[in-house]
Parts: structure tokens; C-alpha cells; sequence
């Protein structure tokens, strides 16, 4: 097995950074990266095949250098915001080992010459908040941070700071105007973070998992992480299996493992002896796939060339009991109540999306409300200001696409089962 | 009225530090937590004073205040229940325990007990899938949740 960012983590008090030095060759990677310019280091981490973990899988050594050049002072701002449903990734590195963060956050901003760095938290996540606090005092006190770190006249602050409750504040931009005390409401795109983000200032937006592979990538060298992986999706990823399996959990695999081995060996397999119906291999805003297709590699290009995408990590296992309406309305409520109400077809189509779903669930289907759900997704993709829009009619048309028997089935018997007389 | 306590006033000086002089409203949210950790809910008192601290109208901190979800703008009970009732809880059964829970309590989704103790409310996902179903009792997670358990953290909610 490949471990890379959950080597050791079971360690008891590894949050503590006496243990995490000694455990995990913690904050070794700082003299390594002390010894290049920052542009080396940028170069390391392009040369790694990295790509970013929150969803969007951009190039992260790419994304460093595309901050506006000679701009200060510039920001770092760490994705903590983990709200997608299926993942909870994020939440096991914050809570079992900060100090990778930490020493990730510190490589990322020598690399890219930031001096102040927030890891913005979802809110639920106050439990973590003090421990990070804590691993942060504890690498100001070993010179890790503050000023003129380990002699180099290097200097950098690492501050938390936490949401207070809304999906949208993960998306890059809506996460920067949160941060700024406004509404957590999406930007205009470009321009991007790097050019204009935190107080307009240059910015570099990263996942917590993203970060957190920096370390090793400078310890060990951009090669050995390239040598994991597929040719395009290069190094380890986390993934959430949660749903109808036997042992759900976080497990990381080297990107290309078939998805099947996730549900079937990492996972346990479908549990009380069913049989795998469905699964959505990225979180909540990707298209849920059927179990014909379950042998797709996990990687990127192959989840793509499958329909549908690697998001965050998250995959979500359905088994032959579940009807798939039911899934989708539970998503559709979901993006209903997370929409932040900025732009006309998101902020209705989500409700209207809920509405039918909730009819056809609610014994009131008709067999036109199909159709009308698939022109309402049709009349949101991509027209949308925000990826949310987008993300919120996937679960939808793939369970269309998929399982219109579900659908059939449903409208068919509820109709059936009305007492004679109703409408 | 409201003023922050001493042991506020100490957490937001840290809290100011945090951030550029001239940016300081990026404390509203951090500044919001602790009016509500203090009081329990929001109050348009606090609201003022907040605004007050950083510079902008209360009717500024009220659009940020309503826009997320873990604010309180109204008086809730001792003890904040919460369900997440998304995806990986729904594929684990949370509908049944949530109406276990409520059954239990004697109350609705969205409604406080008469004793004003307990609050149940429905949450989207908690970012702890893995462990579903997940419950927040006051912001603390309770994972892999069955009705035994269930009646286990309502009964140290004293
Ligand atoms: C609606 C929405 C929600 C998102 N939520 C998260 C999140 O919770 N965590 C995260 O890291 N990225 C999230 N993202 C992706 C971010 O916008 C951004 O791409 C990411 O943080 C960049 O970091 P990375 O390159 O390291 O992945 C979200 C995007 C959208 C559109
Ligand atoms: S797509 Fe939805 S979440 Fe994004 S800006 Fe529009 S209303 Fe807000
Ligand atoms: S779906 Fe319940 S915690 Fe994520």
C-alpha cells in the first residue's frame, strides 16, 4: 500500500509536534525546500503531476505560477470548508494530523512568496479549530513560523478562520468574500484568485488533501510522486466510501485503482449480502454512475471518459434496495437550501427540481414530469453564475439517464395506490 | 443589552490581530460565534455592538448574519440537536432516527421543547459521511448513531 498522506496516522497524539517529528520525518522537508528558490520549487511541484483535490483537479504547481508577478503582499488561503456531500476526507487530516498541513502550508507559501496564510474551517468544524490553533503555537515555538524562519528571513503567519454554515463558501471566490465579511456570495471570474483575490491581492486557493502532499513531493523528490499513479493522474487520493458498504471509510489508493477494488477490498463490499445497484464516485455534484461501469479505473481522465468525474473524492455506494428518485430528491433539497440566490436559474431551478422530485416521490407523478425535469436541468447547465448550478442537475439527469425505470416504477404504482376518485 | 464578557473581550483582540487593520470586518463571523456562544442566540443588540466594533451598519451585520446557517436570530433550547439528512445518512437510515428523536422529545423538526432544553434541527452534510448517520448535539459530533445511542447523549444532556 501506498501511503503518503495517511502514513502513520493512527499514531496516538500525532497532533502533538514532538510526535509528528518523530513518527513522520515531520518538518524535514523545510530544509530541502530552504536549499531551492521559491521557483524551484514551483517547478518541483509541476513536475510531480499534482492536481488539485477540492474538486476541480487544476494543476497546482501551474496554479502557483500563474500569481500575478511582483504583486504584494500575497495570500494563502487553505480550502477547509469540506461540504460536498459524501467527503469527509479533509476533516480526518485536520483532525488526526495538522501539522502536515501546517508544514504543506509552509512549503506552499515559500514557493510562492506569501507571508500570511488562513485555513478557513466550516463551521461544524470548531472541535478542530482549537487543536489547529494549538499545532500552530506549537510551530511558532520551534521556529517553523513567525519571523525569519529556520534563518532564511523567510517570514510567515498561518491564522485559522471559521465559516459559519453554507455550502457555497467552499467555491474559491465565494470562500475569499467570506473571509472578507461579506455574504459568502460568488465572484466574477476572471479575474482569478491568483491575480485578484484576498483584498485583492494575489491569491493561492488550495484543498487541505492538496497541501498535504507537498512534503513529500519536496522530500522525496517530484519523481517518486510521479511514479504513482497513471500517466496522467499522478501520486495517492483520498476517498470517502460511505453509503451501503461494509466498512466505509477514508482510504487512500494510488490514482488508477479500479473502483470496484474500493467498494469490494477496501471497502468490504455491499453489505447484508446485496448487490452493488449505483454509485457517485466524486461527491454530490457529480453524475452517479450504474454498476455495470464499476470495474473504471479511479482516475481522472478514466472517471471522465465514464461520464462523469473524480470531484472530490467522494464515492458514494448505492445498493439494489435503494430507488434512486429518492437519492436525487435528498440532493436536490440539498442544493435547494445551499444556493446562495445570486442568479435567476439556480436559485429557482433548484426549487423547481425539489418540487417535482418531492411530487413523484409524494404520490403525485405524472409521466410528463420526467421530461420537465430533464428541461429544467437543461435550462440551468452551464447557464448558471457559479458551478453550483451545474453541480446540482448531475445526481438528477444521470438518475434520469440511468434508472428511468425508477422513475417509471414510481409514478406508475403511486398512481395505482391512489384511492378511486382522486384526481 | 449586550456587552461581550471579559473572556470575549480577551479571544477578540486575538481575533483582530488575525487580520490587516484596514480589513478588520473580516472579524464579523468570528465575532458573530462568540456573541452567539455567549447569549445563545443573536441578538439584535449584539448585532449593534459588533457593528459598533468593526465599523459597519447593524443592518450590514444583519445581511451577513442571515446569510449563514449556524446563526441563531432567534431564541433556541439548552441543547441544539441536529440530523444530517443527506446523501450518506439517508443510504444509513437517519429519516428513522430523526423521527425517533422526535418522537422522543415530543416535538417537531424546527421546534423547541417547552422546557426549552432541546432544539431539533435538520443539517446538510457534516463532512462526516464515513460515520453516517452523524448527529450534532451542540456542535459536537455523535457518529455511526443508533436509537440505544441516541438515548444515551439526550440522557448526559443534563
Ligand atoms: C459549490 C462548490 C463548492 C466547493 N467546495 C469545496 C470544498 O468544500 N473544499 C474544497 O477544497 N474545494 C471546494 N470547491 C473547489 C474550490 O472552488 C477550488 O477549486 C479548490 O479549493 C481549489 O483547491 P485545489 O486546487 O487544491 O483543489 C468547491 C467548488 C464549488 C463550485
Ligand atoms: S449558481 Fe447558485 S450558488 Fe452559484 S451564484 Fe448562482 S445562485 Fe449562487
Ligand atoms: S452525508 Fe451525513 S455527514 Fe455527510
Amino acid at each position: 500500500m501506498t501511503e503518503i498522506l495517511f502514513k502513520a496516522i493512527d499514531t496516538p497524539n500525532l497532533t502533538s509536534l514532538d510526535v509528528y517529528e518523530k513518527t513522520l520525518d515531520g518538518y524535514q522537508s523545510l530544509k530541502k525546500a530552504f536549499e531551492k528558490t521559491p521557483d524551484e520549487l514551483v517547478e518541483m511541484v509541476k513536475a510531480s503531476g499534482l492536481r488539485g483535490r477540492g474538486g476541480a483537479g487544476f494543476p497546482t504547481g501551474l496554479k502557483w505560477s500563474f500569481l500575478a508577478k511582483d504583486v504584494f503582499p500575497r495570500y494563502l488561503a487553505c480550502n477547509a470548508d469540506e461540504s460536498e456531500p459524501g467527503t469527509c476526507k479533509d476533516r480526518e487530516l485536520l483532525m488526526k494530523n495538522p501539522h502536515l498541513l501546517i508544514e504543506g502550508m509552509i512549503l506552499c507559501s515559500y514557493a510562492c512568496q506569501i507571508e500570511t496564510g488562513y485555513i478557513y474551517m466550516r463551521g461544524e468544524f470548531w472541535e478542530y479549530e482549537e487543536l489547529m490553533d494549538t499545532a500552530i503555537e506549537e510551530a511558532y515555538a520551534k521556529g517553523y513560523l513567525g519571523k525569519n524562519i529556520m534563518g532564511t528571513g523567510f517570514n510567515l503567519d498561518i491564522y485559522t478562520h471559521m465559516g459559519a454554515g453554507a455550502y457555497i463558501c467552499g467555491e474559491e471566490s465565494a470562500l475569499l468574500t467570506s473571509l472578507e465579511g461579506y455574504r459568502g456570495e460568488p465572484r466574477l471570474k476572471p479575474p482569478f484568485p491568483a491575480v485578484e483575490g484576498l483584498y485583492g491581492k494575489p491569491t493561492v486557493v488550495n484543498n487541505v488533501e492538496t497541501l498535504c502532499a507537498i512534503p513529500f513531493i519536496v522530500l522525496n523528490g517530484a519523481e517518486a510522486y510521479a511514479a504513482i499513479g497513471t500517466e496522467k493522474s499522478k501520486g495517492t487520493k483520498l476517498v470517502s466510501v460511505s453509503g451501503h458498504v461494509n466498512k466505509p471509510g477514508n482510504y487512500e489508493i494510488p490514482l488508477g485503482t479500479p473502483t470496484i477494488d474500493l467498494i469490494e477490498k477496501y471497502a468490504g463490499g455491499i453489505r447484508n449480502g446485496n448487490k452493488l445497484k449505483a454509485f457517485i464516485p466524486g461527491g454530490s455534484s457529480v453524475p452517479m454512475l450504474p454498476a455495470s461501469k464499476a470495474d473504471v479505473p479511479y482516475d481522472y481522465e478514466s472517471l471522465m471518459e465514464a461520464g462523469t468525474m473524480l470531484g472530490s473524492g467522494a464515492l458514494i455506494v448505492m445498493d439494489d434496495t435503494t430507488n434512486v428518485v429518492s437519492e436525487a430528491l435528498c440532493l436536490a433539497h440539498f442544493y435547494m437550501h445551499e444556493s446562495c440566490g445570486k442568479c435567476t436559474p439556480c436559485r429557482e431551478g433548484t426549487r423547481w427540481m425539489y418540487q417535482i422530485l418531492s411530487d413523484i416521490i409524494g404520490r403525485k407523478g405524472k409521466p410528463e414530469q420526467v421530461e420537465l425535469l430533464n428541461d429544467i436541468c437543461d435550462n440551468m447547465a452551464f447557464k448558471c453564475f457559479c458551478p453550483l448550478g451545474d453541480a446540482a442537475v448531475a445526481p438528477v439527469v444521470s438518475s434520469i439517464q440511468y434508472f428511468p425505470e425508477d422513475y417509471e416504477e414510481l409514478i406508475a404504482s403511486l398512481k395505482s395506490e391512489q384511492p378511486v376518485g382522486a384526481h | 443589552m449586550f456587552a461581550f464578557t471579559e473572556a470575549s473581550e480577551t479571544r477578540i483582540e486575538k481575533i483582530l490581530a488575525k487580520y490587516p487593520e484596514s480589513r478588520k470586518v473580516s472579524a464579523l463571523l468570528p465575532l458573530l460565534t462568540l456573541a452567539q456562544d455567549q447569549e445563545g442566540y443573536i441578538t439584535p443588540e449584539a448585532m449593534i455592538e459588533i457593528g459598533k466594533r468593526l465599523d459597519v451598519s447593524p443592518a450590514y451585520v444583519e445581511s451577513v448574519c442571515t446569510f449563514y446557517t449556524m446563526y441563531y436570530t432567534k431564541p433556541v433550547g439548552k441543547y441544539v440537536v441536529k440530523f444530517c439528512i443527506n446523501i450518506s445518512c439517508h443510504l444509513n437510515g437517519c429519516d428513522n432516527l430523526m423521527e425517533y428523536t422526535a418522537r422522543k422529545l415530543g416535538i417537531k423538526e424546527g421546534e423547541t421543547t417547552p422546557d426549552k432544553k432541546f432544539t431539533l434541527l435538520k443539517e446538510e452534510c457534516l463532512a462526516a459521511c464515513c460515520e453516517a448517520p452523524v448527529m450534532q448535539v451542540n456542535n459536537k459530533y455523535h457518529v455511526n448513531m443508533t436509537p440505544e445511542k441516541v438515548d444515551q447523549v439526550l440522557e448526559s444532556c443534563k
